[in-house]
């Protein structure tokens, strides 16, 4: 009998190596019923899309910690849009200032999450704003 | 429809974004899928399909990973299909196998995909079989097939393959698990992964031993045993996983010389068939029964201990089996 399931890869673009928080969401998203698809720390943009494409997600989540949001959260979009595969919902979490939300939106990121964010609440956002693609 | 031919074609020209939501839409039991998977099935067949099969933690990712370098060395053309299981509580899965095969993720010769093992009304063999046919129909020269090795849900899984190599890692008491699920005898090469242990020389013996035993083997081939180590320095782990890649052509090559692919095939084209007829009988008979909720009063009934869930199943499928 048919069933979607929802699919979402969570990604570490950027230098940094810490990804304990990533693999707290990754488990986390796979208690809400998610097949996650993780995919470990230091990925280019490329890699995040090559990847997301071979996987057929609903959503990517970027993690970053290192400051370099401003330039690999927009390029993973940019890189999805090239692709046309931008039906797939981009959202981004990490040491993100407030200043720079706006560009991030701007540049098609649909949601932010900074570390003050309950896991509860990552997860009820994805719920309500991902649905598989048809 | 012309739509679908259109879906087959791009698929066969090597469109990743169609092949990968084609695989969705085939775990998915997504209706459409049925009949483009049909339309697939003529252009299949010209791909050596490998299953690599152990413990978790075995060491397969690592090595599949590290053959898909040694694969495309040669030139050939790569699809990897790997398994991780669902979880029973939540239906959610992280699949992370991914995370030692990323290096070739922007290589557009290489396709991985993952795949997690779902529900257990034994689907999961039959979805991989598909998701085979898709990455042999996109043109892949090899397909690697990656599942945790555990049981016989793996065993189904492996007769997808015409190559079966199983990891085993010394010291683990992996191969007392591998026997019991009839791993064994399925294995054509035997990988001993973390040879730097202790306990490498032990499991070489048993299994030489094992093989030893063995009354005969088909058409002669002696599944060989590899040791590979991934510790001490990557010229030697190279070299190992070189090793490999050659014995596994070399199965290949021993299959087509000696007339034995047919059996292979026919082993396969049996678990196809088998899954196959399963879907087409159990899933109109669950579907009817979820939709009236028969199902609900068969279970109330089974537990109450008023019927047996036999005679409830042989009076449910008559209709069908006219
Ligand atoms: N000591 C040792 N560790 C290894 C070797 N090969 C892989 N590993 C490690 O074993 C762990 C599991 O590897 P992975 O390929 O993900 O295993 P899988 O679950 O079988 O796919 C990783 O931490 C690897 O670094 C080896 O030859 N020797
Ligand atoms: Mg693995």
């Amino acid at each position: 009998m048919s069933e979607r399931k929802i699919r979402i890869m969570v990604a570490k673009p950027g230098l940094d190596g810490h990804d304990r928080g990533a693999r707290v969401l990754a488990r986390c998203f796979r208690d809400a019923g998610f097949e996650v698809i993780y995919t470990g720390c230091h990925q280019t943009p490329e890699q995040i899309v090559a990847g997301a494409i071979q996987e057929d997600v609903d959503m990517v989540g970027l993690s970053c910690l290192s400051g370099a949001h401003r330039y690999l959260f927009p390029r993973v979009v940019e890189l999805l849009r090239e692709r046309k595969a931008d039906d797939i919902t981009v959202i981004g979490g990490g040491i993100i200032p407030d200043q720079d939300f706006k560009m991030l939106y701007d540049a098609g990121i649909k949601e932010i999450f900074t570390p003050g964010a309950s896991l509860d609440s990552i997860v009820d956002w994805v719920k309500s704003h991902i649905k598989p693609r048809a | 429809m012309n739509n679908d031919k259109d879906e087959v074609q791009r698929i066969r020209e090597g469109d990743v974004r169609t092949a990968s939501r084609l695989i969705r839409n085939l775990e998915d039991h997504m209706p459409e899928a049925k009949s483009t998977i049909r339309r697939i099935f003529p252009h299949t067949g010209k791909a050596h399909i490998i299953g690599v099969t152990g413990s978790p933690g075995a060491g397969k990712s690592t090595l599949t990973d590290a053959l898909i370098e040694s694969y495309r060395k040669q030139g050939k053309t790569v699809g990897v299909l790997a398994v991780d299981p669902t979880s029973p509580f939540t239906g959610g899965a992280i699949l992370g196998d991914r995370i030692r095969m990323q290096r070739h993720a922007e290589d557009a010769e290489v396709f991985v995909r993952s795949l997690a093992t779902r529900g257990a009304l034994g689907g999961l063999s039959k979805a991989v079989g598909d998701a085979i046919h898709v990455l042999d129909a996109m043109g892949k020269d090899v397909i690697m097939v990656e599942t945790v090795g555990t049981g016989q849900q793996e065993v189904e899984i492996m007769n997808h393959s015409h190559t079966v190599v199983v990891v085993l890692v010394p010291g683990m008491g992996d191969e007392i698990q591998a026997m019991k699920a009839g791993i064994m005898e399925i294995a054509d090469l035997f990988v001993i992964n973390k040879a730097d242990r202790d306990g490498t020389r032990q499991l070489q013996t048993l299994l030489m031993a094992m093989l030893d035993m063995a009354p005969e083997f088909p058409g002669g081939w002696r599944p060989p045993i590899i040791k590979v180590e991934n510790v001490f320095d990557a010229v030697t782990f190279k070299g190992q996983v070189g090793e490999l890649a050659e014995k596994i052509d070399k199965h290949y090559r021993h299959l087509v010389e000696n007339q034995l692919l047919g059996d292979r095939l026919r082993r396969k084209s049996l678990v196809e068939i088998n899954e196959a007829l399963s879907a087409c009988l159990l899933e109109p008979v669950l579907r009817d029964l979820v939709s009236s909720g028969e199902l609900e009063r068969m279970l109330d009934k089974i537990v109450r201990k008023e019927c047996d869930p036999y005679s409830l199943a042989e009076e449910a499928t008559k209709p069908y089996l006219k």
